[in-house]
Parts: structure tokens; sequence; C-alpha cells
């Protein structure tokens, strides 16, 4: 399993080894995780959230320590004085007076409603302006490196995506040139779920007969981990693939060996390829049929089909039939 | 029609071992305590007594041992959960998916609907009618069936361990996964029956605990004199009434999806899956405060009592509480974020679920102020109380972080997202049900409850709790996803590794609990509490004996300010013994079997849905339906407790309270 | 602080409590039987509401997804509606009338108009059943598309509560003939007709947002 670790300055296609089942003992991945990632992995940093490889998870991540700060400054005092409290007026303390009677404070009452509410709204207006800066369907600025469309179909227990301007497609593998803005648009082949790299940025939700949208940039050449977040089924577990952020021209190599070699994706492809199946290794399509995408998300192709034979997907243990 | 339906039996797990050892294992348990209840001869003392009862102490007392029993079975799926992700690195662990995935479906189920739900209700159940100072809740009998109904719903769940599955969508069966065409086995199915079955009994007993507060409470008792209990009580019953038929509804699309066809969430013919989760969490977020409103009123009952003052800020408390109650129907989108529904939509309902933290931070300060100038005694319930206060706001500020939407792109569905919402419902919910348990448990039963037990199972449940969710915390910004049966980032084991340690500490938490109990009944004769006030209360339901009588009050008590049982504790102090009241024959409404009988129908009808019994299914609604014409036509709803038997019940408790009243003034 | 044993709101209100309070209003003590079952029987309504609100939000989304199928413009009879309408309204007034006769006490008026209240209500009840079955058989069932799978769902959700009104009026019938104008009776006879005349309500509104606004061009 490659971390989130940068690969040599050249950045090639080397890098982009096959995904292996289980790829290599345990105690060597332990190694390189510490090495390269020592220190921030006590914060989480090293294949997560605050790690981020892209504008977009730069910025969910800057908003989210914010904030973070923010509560940190009512939830610190009100912890301690908690603790204090308790202490100091325990029933055995002679030196603290006992009020009996105290039970309404029009001053204490104008605090303690007027800092939760300050609180409150500065943390809203943080809120109101940061979900408009990093709503998905924002585009990214354009740059020197052209953006780049990718279509993404989630299926039981795949990710498909689809390059309908360089004409590929891949399962189980995104490859995107560093620098480029990505448009994303996203459906579902079969049951709902989300796609996720967690070092990009924002996650969405897939939806069949729907089509989200989604704006990331990697802004780093790297091996990033991605995930479907939300649970989709028996396979679900196993439905992780990989985002390569490559040079521009290693993107520019990549698709012109993907053309070379490998089926192409017609509608009885996608009919098999909708069937469930799970630990899928990546590999490339030399074309997508046009229009695929729109087909898929206007359900003109079926969805994919659920357990055949009343069981659970294959590799799984069989459930009792209905 | 084949006559048992799709039943067969390969419904029964017999190449599983684990479902088939655990299920044998609960089965042989029912029955040796059946059969030492009826070899004993207690069974018509349990038939008469608690089966058919009406009264609402003793159906506190089921839903509250209901929850506890259920609390076991939800534990045991979270250890099952977390040592499967502790090994299951590179590897398939001991729990293939399909096991898995019944596994944490039906933890969080039975933890929400079967163990917080019946826990918080059978207090409310309990202790409403003594705090509001009159004698049973509105609707008896009704509340009755409600507690019947739901333990229908625990029944079915449980029966689904070893006959057929449980459902594999996780808590709330989101389609198009729970449709047919991606689970069509029975699991969704057993979910369904099982939850709109208790789903009546829940909003039934919403409309009691409503009517009740509002119409019944003893004379004086003005709304702003009643104890803050009854008015979260109140909120959460009115969140029930207005949250519960929309999950009615919601579920009753899914079964017409799955019985006949219909097209509501399916991927064809038109079906919207941003539907269900729109409906379902319109009904999802309003749940979450039924269950912390009630826990925020125990705290504010603990809080007071144990500092030895009134609660800091009544009627600012009474404000926050109501708004608390309005404004939770109006942030559900935050729970789908990321579903798109675009930026201006997203903030809006990210301002509205930090609004909602403004009456609940006011809460945590007016108990704050309630410490402060006080004489805290260090009982358990104070300490649960004091750990609520610090655990429930770092969840609260977690909460309140997942609620900007940015953020909630990268948490939604982590292990983030997992850890907040366990650290206020365990933090919350949780503490303020054992707070309660072991507060009002002297009142139902007469006793205490061994306090050095109590104390060493907070402190496993603290500790263990810290270190089961802290690390899910960190496991989340790791990029670890919600629900996984097995991964491979080895930045996440050692965090997994500390959370299934956290996991065996809360289990010496709950042995310590077990133990508790029991050595508290072999011990009952030294914590014997005769003066039905062990804890110096304030409101009126210390003002019973222990446990109360039947008719909770001889004579209703007039009530004329806040915190009533205080002063009358302050003016009897110094006083000459009260004037012995004017006895009279007082009503109790009769025990009846419907909620039990109708219960059983509904039991078999559930079950016979869920495996396409049809002509099972019928016999089973029409029985129901029929328990309800047979208990319309008695024709004596009451008994009759003779004047003098009341005058003998009363002298008696009243004596027993006299010694500490004269001896120490409060 | 002796108080005469209230177990009895009106000895609670001879108390003078808070200037003469009634009871049910906090001050006053407990509420008399025949209100407090009233009152929580309006919750139960207003809860029920909740659950047809619901339903009709699903219509309201659902009324566009007719999955190439018919949209109610070109199945709804208003006709059929009309009639139903004029059956369930002049059931709930023949209602009225019973429980005005309940009131005082007339087993015999109280007997024809629930039978009349029944038989106009079995009228709605089967003039629905025969849209539906007409539907069905088209090949327009609720199985068709997401817009009649709600539409079933509501209007049928409506039907099953007429449906189960009916079995308890018959009930209603039946214990009054068994035991006459007993207190207890008459709360429920008090809780059928809300009951009834909530369905009416519910109608009123099916018939605008389903049938009148599906029908408009």
């Amino acid at each position: 399993m490659r971390e989130g670790r940068q690969t040599d300055a050249s950045g090639d296609i080397a890098g982009l080894w096959p995904r292996a089942a289980f790829p290599g003992p345990r105690s060597i991945r332990g190694i390189q995780l510490g090495t390269a990632c020592g220190p921030v992995a006590l914060l989480g940093g090293c294949s997560g959230v605050l790690d981020p490889q892209g504008p977009v998870g730069a910025g969910e991540k800057l908003i989210l320590l914010d904030a973070l700060a923010i509560m940190l400054a009512i939830v610190v005092p009100v912890i301690v004085a908690t603790l204090a409290f308790a202490w100091w007026f325990r029933a055995s303390n002679s030196r603290a007076r006992y009020l009996p009677d105290w039970e309404f404070s029009g001053r204490v009452e104008l605090v303690v409603w007027s800092v939760p509410a300050l609180v409150i709204m500065f943390l809203g207006g943080l809120a109101w302006v940061s979900s408009h800066d990093l709503d998905p369907a924002k585009p990214l600025p354009a740059g020197p490196v052209p953006p780049v469309q990718v279509e993404v179909v989630s299926l039981d227990w795949k990710w498909l995506f689809i390059y309908p301007d360089q004409g590929v497609a891949s399962v189980n593998e995104l490859v995107v040139p560093v620098g480029a803005p990505l448009h994303l648009r996203l459906t579902s082949g079969s049951v709902m779920t989300a796609f996720f790299v967690p070092q990009l940025g924002s996650m969405i939700y897939t939806m069949n007969g729907m089509v989200t949208q989604l704006n990331l940039r990697a802004d780093h050449p790297g091996s990033y981990p991605g995930l479907a977040s939300h649970f989709s089924g028996d396979g679900f577990s196993g439905m992780r693939f990989q985002t390569e952020a490559v040079t521009p021209a290693a993107f520019t190599a990549w698709v012109a060996a993907a053309k070379s070699a490998g089926p192409t994706l017609d509608r009885p492809g996608y009919v098999e390829l909708s069937r469930q199946s799970q630990d899928v290794a990546p590999f490339t399509y030399r074309g997508a049929a046009p229009g695929l995408f729109e087909q898929i998300a206007a359900q003109q192709l079926p969805p994919g089909p659920g357990p055949q034979g009343g069981g659970s997907s294959p590799a799984a243990t069989p459930v009792k039939a209905p | 029609m084949k006559l048992l339906g799709r039943l067969g039996w390969d419904a029964l797990p017999l190449d599983q071992p684990i479902p088939m050892i655990a299920s044998a294992t609960v089965a042989v348990g029912i029955l040796a305590v059946l059969a030492w209840v009826v070899i004993r001869g207690r069974f018509p003392y349990l038939w008469r007594e608690w089966l058919t009862s009406v009264d609402h102490k003793r159906i506190g007392v089921m839903y509250t041992l209901l929850a506890m029993v259920m609390l076991l079975r939800g534990f045991s799926d979270a250890l099952m959960m977390r040592s499967q992700q502790a090994v299951a690195l590179h590897s398939q662990g001991y729990l293939p998916p399909d096991h898995y995935d019944q596994v944490f479906s039906a933890h969080g189920t039975i933890m929400i609907f079967f163990v917080a739900m019946p826990f918080l209700i059978g207090l409310m159940n309990f202790v409403l009618p003594l705090q509001l100072g009159v004698r049973d809740v509105a609707f008896p009998t009704l509340n009755s069936v409600s507690f019947w109904l739901t333990a229908t719903g625990a029944l079915l769940v449980n029966i689904s361990l070893g006959v057929g599955e449980f459902a594999r969508t996780g808590w709330l069966p989101y389609p198009p996964l729970s449709e047919l065409t991606y689970s069509p086995g029975v699991g969704v199915d057993y979910y369904l029956w099982s939850l709109q079955i208790s789903g009546v009994g829940t909003l039934l007993t919403g409309i009691n605990f409503v009517t009740t507060i509002l119409k019944l409470r003893a004379p004086g008792m003005t709304y702003l004199r009643m104890p803050m209990f009854c008015w979260t009580s109140l909120a959460s019953s009115l969140l029930i009434v207005a949250a519960f038929p929309i999950l009615t509804a919601t579920l009753a699309m899914l079964i017409l999806d799955r019985y006949l066809g219909f097209h509501f969430f399916t991927n064809e013919a038109g079906g919207n899956v941003m539907m269900f989760m729109n409906l379902i969490w319109a009904w999802g977020h309003p749940e979450v405060y039924i269950l912390i409103l009630p826990a925020f009123g125990i705290f504010s009952e603990v809080v007071s009592t144990f500092s030895g003052k009134p609660l800091f800020g009544y009627r600012s408390m009474v404000i926050a509480t109501m708004a608390i109650c309005l404004l939770s129907f109006m942030v559900w989108l935050h729970h789908f974020f990321t579903m798109g529904a675009g930026a201006d939509v997203n903030a809006v309902f990210g301002v509205m679920s930090m609004i909602i933290a403004v009456p609940t931070g006011v809460k945590v300060f007016n108990w704050l102020f309630t410490l402060y100038g006080g004489r805290i005694r260090f009982e358990t319930p104070v300490l649960w109380a004091i750990g609520f206060m610090i655990t429930f706001v770092i969840g609260g500020m977690t909460g309140v972080l997942l609620a900007v939407p940015p953020a909630d792109f990268l948490l939604h569905n982590s292990l983030f997202l997992v850890a907040h919402f366990h650290n206020v419902i365990i933090g919350g919910v949780l503490f303020g049900a054992f707070a309660g348990y072991e507060y009002w448990f002297p009142k139902a039963f007469g006793f205490r409850l061994h306090s050095g037990l109590g104390k060493a199972a907070f402190w496993c449940w603290l500790v263990g709790f810290y270190l089961a969710f802290m690390p899910l915390y960190v496991a989340g910004l790791e990029g670890m996803t919600r629900r996984m049966q097995h991964y491979d980032n080895p930045a996440w084991r050692p965090w997994l590794l500390i959370a299934a340690g956290g996991a065996v500490v809360i289990l010496a938490g709950i042995v310590c609990q077990i133990a508790q109990l029991w050595v508290s009944i072999a011990q009952r004769e030294r914590l014997r509490d005769g003066t039905g006030d062990p804890w110096n209360g304030r409101s009126l339901e210390w003002s019973t004996a222990s446990p109360p009588p039947a008719f909770n009050f001889a004579v209703l008590p007039v009530v004329e300010g806040l915190d009533a049982y205080w002063s009358i504790k302050r003016q009897a102090a110094g006083e000459q013994p009260r004037a012995e009241p004017t006895y009279g024959p007082i009503e109790t409404p009769r025990n009846s079997p419907t909620g039990f009988v109708c219960a059983f129908f509904a039991t078999v009808m559930g079950f016979a849905l869920i495996w396409h019994i049809w002509w099972l299914a019928i016999a089973g609604l029409v029985g129901a339906w029929a328990t309800f014409v047979v208990f319309a036509w008695r024709d004596r709803a009451e008994d009759e407790i003779s004047a003098q038997e009341v005058a003998e019940i009363d002298r008696q408790n009243r004596s027993a309270r006299a010694v500490p009243l004269i001896a120490g003034a409060p | 602080m002796t108080a005469a044993n209230p177990a009895d709101s009106n000895a609670v209100a001879e108390l003078g409590l808070e200037g003469g309070a009634a009871p049910g209003r906090g001050a006053g003590g407990p509420s008399a039987k025949r209100v407090y079952v009233g009152y929580g029987f309006w919750i139960f309504i207003l809860s029920d509401m909740v659950l047809f609100s619901a339903f009709f939000a699903a219509y309201a989304v659902l009324a566009e997804a007719t999955a190439g199928g018919p949209a109610g413009r070109q199945l709804f009879d208003l006709t059929s509606v009309a009639w139903e309408t004029a059956c369930l309204l002049l059931s709930s007034f023949a209602c009225g009338l019973a429980s005005l006769a309940a009131a005082s006490r007339s087993a015999l008026w109280f007997h024809v108009a629930m039978a009349v209240a029944f038989v106009l209500g079995a009228a709605f009840l089967g003039l629905e059943l025969k849209e539906f079955a007409g539907l069905a058989s088209a090949g327009d069932g609720p199985q068709r598309s997401a817009f009649l799978s709600a539409f079933f769902t509501l209007v049928g959700c409506h039907g099953l509560h007429i449906a189960a009104g009916l079995l308890w009026l018959l009930t209603m019938m039946a214990q009054v003939m068994a035991k006459g104008f007993r207190a207890d009776i008459q709360r429920r006879i008090l809780c059928f007709t809300l009951f009834w005349h909530a369905l009416d309500i519910v109608w009123v509104a099916i018939f605008t947002v389903v049938y009148l606004l599906g029908k408009a061009p």
C-alpha cells in the first residue's frame, strides 16, 4: 500500500507499479511509514486530511483548525472551571463559601447567553464564507496546466474513471497531471456511495440517476490513497483506489500507453463490469463508448444487479437465501 | 402459497459458529430464568405484579431492565467490531464481511432504539408522576402497551440472530442498498418491522407524557414550578410526537418498496434516494435530542441536589430547553452536507446547527454556576454529572466542527464522526441514564446501590470511553472511514488497538455495574433507606416512601414554589409535626394483560410478515385488534383502596420520615 | 399545609388556589378525565397529521417522476372525486349529529346517525377502491412509477384510516348497544368523532393537492 509520500523528482511512470493484493511485509511498510512521516504521524498527518496536497484540502484543513481553535477557547476554560468548581466547593472544604440561595444573577445570565452567541456568530460567518469558497461544484481557477475532465462511476465494488477528452478509461486507478484543475462528474452504477481522496480534499456522494460535481487539484506529485467513504455493501472495504498525480508529460505518456492496449469499454463491457466483484486490480480501457457516462447517469444503462443467486458477493460468505 | 412463507431450515445459521453459540446461549439463559421462576412458584406474582401492571413505577423499572439487558447485547457487538478492526490490517480478521456488516448494523440499531430510548423512557416513566405530585400517567394501560411493543421490537431483533439474518445496511437503511435488488434477504425486513412496531410504542409514550405533564400536575404546580426534569421530558415528548410519525412513514415507504414493488426509493421508475435521506434525517436529528434532553434534565436534578443549591438560572434553562426543542427540527441537512445541495443550502444548515449550540452552552454554564457556591457531596450520581460536563463539551465541540460544511467534506462518515456521536451519546445520554439509575434506584427499591462499586464503574467507563474514542478522532483525521471490515493502512492500526483496549476497560465498568447490582441486592438490609430521602432531595418524589405506595401520594401535595419538597422540609424543621391529613379512598387503575397480549400478537404478526407467512400475519393483526376490543369491553377500570388502608400505609411512612425531618434541618 | 383529599378535581377547585384556578391549569391540580382524554387524543391526531405530511412531502417530491408513464392529468376523474368528497363530508355531518345524540343520551338517534355515517363512509371507500382497481387493471398501479407509488400511498393511507374508522364506528355502535352511554363510552365517542372530522380535513388537503392541482393545466 503506497502512502502519501512524495515520489522522486522525475515523478515518472515507474512509480505506478500494479497494485498487488497484499503488497509486502508489514514491517517494511512500517519502517517506510515511520521514516517518511514520523512526527507528522502523531497528528494523523501521513495519509490523511491534515496532509493536504492540493488547494481544496488545504483550504478545508485551515477552516478545520481555525474552527477548532475558536471552540477550544470556550471548551478549555469550561473544563477547567468544572474541575475547579467541583474541587473547591466540595463539601469538606470549609473555606469555600456556601451560597444556598444563589440561583439567579442577571450579569451572569448576560454573559452565559452572549458568549456562546458571539462565538457562534463568528463561526457562522466563517461557515458561510467557507461553504461558498469551498463549494465542491465551484471550478478551480485556470492555470498553466489545462483542466482535465473525469467522469466517475461507482460500482459494486470498484471505481470506473472515464476520461472523455482523452478517450480512455480506467478502473481503480485515477491518474491526473499535477497542477491541472480536475473537474469530476460523478454518478453511481448501483447503490449510493461517496468518492473520497483524503489528501486532495472534499468527498462527494455518488447516486444512481444523478450527477454530482467535484473540483479538485493535486499540486504535488505523489500517490494518494482514495476510497469509498459511504458504506455500500459487503465488498465496501475493498473499494479503494490510488490517485496518481504525475507530471503532465507522464500523464500524456500514460494516456498513450492506455490507448495502445486493453479492451474497449462498450455497452456490453460496462454491463459485465457492473456485476458485483471486489478487490479488482487496476486496469485500463483503450477507449470508452461516447456518451457512456450520460447513459449511465440517465439510467438508460441499467444499474448493476445485486447479489446473484440470492447470495452475497463473490469472495464473501454466502448469505441465507430468501 | 407455502404454509411457512420463505421460512425454512436454511434460516438457522448452522454453518456459522458465532451466531449459533450466541443464540443457543441466550435461549438457554432465557429458558433457565423462566424455569426458575415457574419452579419457585413465582409466576403468578410475576404476572400479577409486573407483566400486567399498569403502574408507571413498575413499567419504568421494566423499561430500564430491558435497556440494561440490551446494553449487554449491543456492547457485545461493539467488542466484536473493535476486536475485528484491531486485527484486520491486511487480513480478513475473524468476521467475514456479511457477518461484520450485520454486527455494526445491529450495534447501532440496538443501542439507539433498545438501550438509549428505553433507558430514558423508563426513568421518565418512573419519575414524572412522582415529581408532578400525581398518581400515575394520563393513560396507564396505554403505557403498558407502549412498553410491551418496545419489548416486541427488541425480541424480533434478537430472534434475527438465530433465525435468518439481520440488516446489513447500517443502523439507517439507506436505499438503494436496502431495496430488494441489493438486499434480497430477510435482514432489512427484520429491521423494518421491529422498528415499526416499537415505534408505535414510543409514539404512544410521547402522547402519554405530553398529556401528563400539561394536564396532570399537583395543585399549585404552575409551569414555572415544575422540576427541570419535567421540562426536559416535556420537550423530549413533544419531539417524539412530532418526529416519530416521520420515521413511521419513511419505513412504511421502504416496506412498500420491498413488499409490493413500489418505487419510492428504487433506482428504477423514478425512485428518489435523496428523499429518503431528507425524510429519515428529519426524524433522525430530533431523535438525538429526544435522547439528550431527558439526560440534561437528570443532570439538572443531580447537580442541584448534590450541591445543596437550587438549579442556577431556572428560567433560562426552561427557555434554552424549549429553544433546543424547536431548533432541533431545523438542522437535519447537516447529516448529508456531502450530498451536493449547493453552498447556500449547506451554509444555512451549517449556521442553524451552530445556533443550536447556544442554548446547549447556556445549560452547561448554568450547571457550572449551580456547582459554584455549593457544598458538593461526591456521591456516584454527581460523579457521572461531572464526567458528563467535561466529556459532553468535547463532543459538542467536535459537533460544531462538523457543522462547518467544508470541514464536514473531509470528515463525513469517518471515524471522526463516529467518535463525535459516541462522545455525545455516551458522555451525554448514557452517563445521564447511569446517573439517573444511581440517583433514583433507592426510591424505586428502598435500598441504595453499593457506592464503592458504583464509583469503580464510573471510573472504568470514563477512562474506557476516552481510551476507546479519542483514538478514533485521530484515525478519522488520518482518512479512515467508518464500517470497514478490513483495511491496509498501517497508520490506522495503533489507534484501533488503543480503542480496543478502551472497550475492554468499558467492559470492566459493565462488570462492576453487574456486580454492584448483585452485591446491593445481597446487602440490601445494610443499604436500606427508610426515610425515602437518602440524598436530601429537593423535589416531590423524595417526599414519598421508598418504594412509594401504589397510589404515590395519600393526599396530593399542594405546591407553593419551585423545589417543592425543599421548602416543605425547611418549613417542617423546627415546627411541630404536621397534623395528619384527612384521608379518603383512592382509585387506582386496574392491571390489565392488554399490553402483554397485544405485544404477543404483534410479535407473531411481525415475524410472519418478515417471513412472508401471510395467513399468520393476518391472524396476528386480527388478534391485536381483538385485544383492544376485549379491553374496551371491561366494565371496571379502577380498583378502590379504602381510606382506612390509605391511612395505615401513610402513617407508617410518615413516622419513618419524621425522625430525620425533625432532627436535622437542611 | 394540610389539604382535603384532592383526588377529585372538584375538591381542588374549592381550595381557592391561585385565585381560583380551574383544575387542569397547573395551579388548579389535575384535570378531569374527560378533559385530558380528549386532549391526549388531540395530540395523537397531531401526530397523525405529521404522518400524513410526510406522505404529502413524498408525493410533492415524486409528482413529476412518472417514468414515462401517465401523470395525474391523464388519470384523475374529478367527478368521482366530487362524489367521494360529498360522501365523506356528509358522513362527517352525520357523525356530528351522532355526537349530539350521544350528548342527549338518545340511543335511537345515535344509532341512526352512526349508521348513516357508516354507509356514507363505506360509499367513499367503495368509490376509492373502484378508482384504484381501475388504475391497477389499466397497468397504472403503484408499481408503474414513483409518482403512482406516492399517489397510491398517500390516498391509500387516508383510505386505511377511513377503513379503521369504520371498524371503530361499528365497535362504538356495539358498545352503546351493550352498555349504554357510560362515561368512558362517551369519552370514546368523543375521540371517534374527533378522528372522523380530522380525516375530513386530510381529505380536503388530498383533493386539493393531489386531484385539483394534479388536473390543473
